[in-house]
């Protein structure tokens, strides 16, 4: 007598809206891999079989911020490059969540240089931010239990205004 | 060394003895010519049939801050059939700096002039096109300079705005 025989035996379940499309968001969280540098490559292997992002729900990996509600910033951002990463943001549908993977994405790194910009929190909304230099594929499946715990928390009715920005079209 | 000397030997034959400097630095040649004299050197260097300097590897600055001449262009270029790395150097004295293009000599010196223009701020005279290589176009100066901060300076480079 299994669980499945409880189950088909009393065929529902109670719960909030709130609770059941928190779960489904939580669950199948669709990163955007804004992969710019070194940390790519460990954002790739959080997605090999080793270490298996798709326990989490997160193995689909979309290469259009259209389809993502995650963006992973793997890697040093550059002036010139945050007018792009900024763009590649806007186009994701809301809701929409941020990860600043490693130092360099946090912070600058160790790049204290005119042409880097010392941390992405100063033209983006970070969520998370995953520590390390690159951070191992643990600590950024870390990362996403932590945006997965703080998509569990929302409400269905938190998005309900949020109307998505008109994009601006510029020369850079 | 052999080759090294007939190298010197026929760059002084083509330019002349008083409009070059030779230095043999680490065991590496660099021949410093007058700034006048560059591209008869270069298209010398690459067209000579016993020389044939046919690849152009770098071009690239130096800012020494407190000479009087400020800046140096260096280049470097490539014999295949010498089998022999020598250093070509121009000093750059007044402002505005400018020096003539080998671009047209050398198709890869073009983005290598490129890149000096955008990092040191000289002009290569007749160059097919010379904009900025890193920095994005509109940026007021040039990084690689003494005078310019580690940090660079708050404000030239714009940053989107941060949504609420």
């Amino acid at each position: 007598m299994g669980l499945e025989a409880k189950l088909t035996q009393d065929g529902f379940l109670t719960t909030t809206i709130d609770a059941v499309v928190s779960w489904a968001r939580k669950s199948s969280v669709w990163p955007m891999p804004m992969g710019i540098s070194c940390c790519a490559i460990e954002m790739i292997a959080a997605a090999d079989p080793k270490y298996d992002i798709a326990r989490f729900g997160s193995e689909v990996m979309r290469f259009t911020p259209r389809q993502c509600d995650l963006m992973i910033v793997a890697g040093t951002v550059t002036y010139k490059m945050a007018q792009v990463v900024r763009r590649i943001y806007d186009q994701m549908p809301e809701p929409k969540w941020v990860i600043a993977m490693g130092a360099c994405t946090s912070s600058g790194g160790m790049y204290r240089s005119y042409s880097v910009v010392q941390g992405i929190d100063q033209f983006l909304p970070v969520d998370v931010y995953a520590a390390g230099c690159p951070p191992r594929p643990e600590n950024l499946l870390n990362a996403l239990m932590t945006i997965q715990d703080k998509i569990g928390k929302t409400r269905a009715r938190d998005f309900q205004d949020i109307i998505q920005p008109k994009l601006e079209i510029t020369n850079n | 060394m052999e080759v090294k000397e007939f190298i010197v030997q026929k760059v002084k034959e083509c330019v002349g003895e008083a409009n070059v400097e030779v230095t043999d630095a680490f065991g590496d040649l660099s021949i410093t010519v007058k700034k006048e004299k560059l591209l008869e050197l270069a298209r010398f260097l690459k067209e000579n049939n016993e020389l044939e300097f046919v690849m152009c590897k770098d071009v690239t600055a130096v800012d020494w801050a407190t000479r009087k001449k400020r800046f140096t262009t260096v280049y470097h270029i490539y014999s295949f059939k010498l089998n022999f790395t020598l250093r070509v150097k121009v000093n750059l004295d007044e402002e505005p700096y400018q020096v003539e293009s080998v671009a047209p000599i050398w198709e890869s010196a073009n983005w290598y002039e490129r890149e000096t223009f955008d990092m040191y701020g000289i002009e290569f005279l007749n160059h097919p096109d010379l904009r900025r290589m890193y920095m994005p176009e509109g940026f007021q100066y040039y990084p690689l300079r003494k005078d310019f901060p580690v940090m660079g300076i708050p404000g030239s480079l714009p940053l989107p705005q941060k949504p609420e």
